[in-house]
């Protein structure tokens, strides 16, 4: 962000651009939506208590409700008949949004190579990370955290799903 | 134990017990089909028996010409600390069983799974619908012939049903 830093200390103020000073607004203040559908959850539980202390990134704020969120933690196994209710999540958060696919069942059905596992969540979902572990450790999650940070920076746009549009 | 349940057995039964087996000390006893339930009604009733636990009912797959399928139930006597397990051999031309959902009323839901898994029906059930899979499902997972990784399209995911509903 070009910020001005030397205007700051002298007088009291700085310039940005308006743009750039909402990407940084948005990109620290990252409200998760957790859909801790597996055993990733616990440690997407880890990743949000006191130790691994998401609240340095500025998401520490789990809301439980899509409507009040704007990153989806897809944390779990989904099966066939749990997408339909994942999508249904997706769908009724606010844009802009962003999705993070966390573990390997989540991000190609993992070790359930099975009739009832969907096989990668994105055949339906539009996916901006994959986080790879099983499960992942809590720095791994915080690193796909910076991850989508670092694309909010940059000014790239949620990825879009070319069905719903 | 084991001899008063087959002594028992056999001389109320008689023809009806076709096979009695044992395997490190698990009993295993094959009935026919058709007298399914009064077998299980005779354990759970009498009063030296009593088979009043109804463990498990599960399904199993031979893949065979005759006799293709087996219902197994699992039975504790929680008063003789005793299990016995009774098998049903169900032929692929004829998918019914005798419900005993009567005698155990916990026989509901794993007789629900068991025609979910494989497509055994079962006969003077309350309610024989789909436990798992989705209700439209059209094919039965746990049998040999389906394949492991299930067929494609067959479980419409959310985008795809979008799909099918714009073109009707």
């Amino acid at each position: 962000m070009g910020i001005n830093t030397l205007n700051i200390e002298e007088q009291g103020f700085l310039t940005t651009k308006l743009s750039e000073f909402i990407r940084w607004a948005q990109r620290n203040s990252l409200w998760p939506m957790p859909l801790g559908i597996s055993c990733c959850a616990i440690e997407m539980m880890a990743f949000a208590a006191p130790k691994f202390d998401v609240a340095r990134f500025g998401s520490e704020f789990l809301r439980f409700s899509p409507r009040q969120s704007d990153l989806l933690i897809v944390a779990g196994t989904v099966t066939y008949k749990m997408a339909r209710v994942v999508r249904k999540i997706y769908d009724q958060m606010p844009d802009p949004k962003w999705v993070i696919a966390m573990g390997v069942c989540t991000s190609t059905g993992g070790m359930y190579r099975s009739y009832a596992v969907v096989q990668g969540i994105d055949q339906f979902l539009p996916v901006d990370v994959y986080v790879s572990g099983c499960p992942p450790r809590p720095e791994n999650l915080i690193n796909g955290l910076l991850k989508i940070q670092e694309l909010i920076k940059k000014g790239v746009p949620p990825k879009r799903d070319p069905i719903y549009i | 134990m084991k001899e008063k349940i087959i002594e028992k057995l056999n001389s109320t039964f008689n023809d009806d017990i076709v096979e009695v087996s044992e395997f490190r000390n698990e009993l295993t006893i094959v009935v026919k089909k058709e007298k399914i339930v009064d077998v299980c009604k005779f354990l759970k009733d009498d009063p030296e028996l009593s088979f009043d636990y109804l463990v498990d009912i599960c399904g199993v797959d031979y893949y065979r010409e005759k006799d293709r399928f087996a219902v197994v139930y699992n039975l504790w006597s929680l008063k003789n600390n005793f299990r016995l397990r009774l098998k049903v051999f169900v032929d692929e031309s004829d998918l019914i069983v005798p419900s005993v959902t009567g005698v155990w009323s916990a026989a509901n839901w794993h007789e629900r799974e068991t025609f979910d898994m494989f497509g055994i029906k079962f006969s003077g059930h309350p309610d024989l619908r789909r436990i798992y899979m989705p209700e439209d499902f059209e094919y039965f997972p746990l049998r040999k012939d389906f394949p492991l990784q299930g067929i494609p399209g067959s479980i419409p995911l959310p985008g795809q049903e979008k799909i099918k509903r714009d073109i009707k």
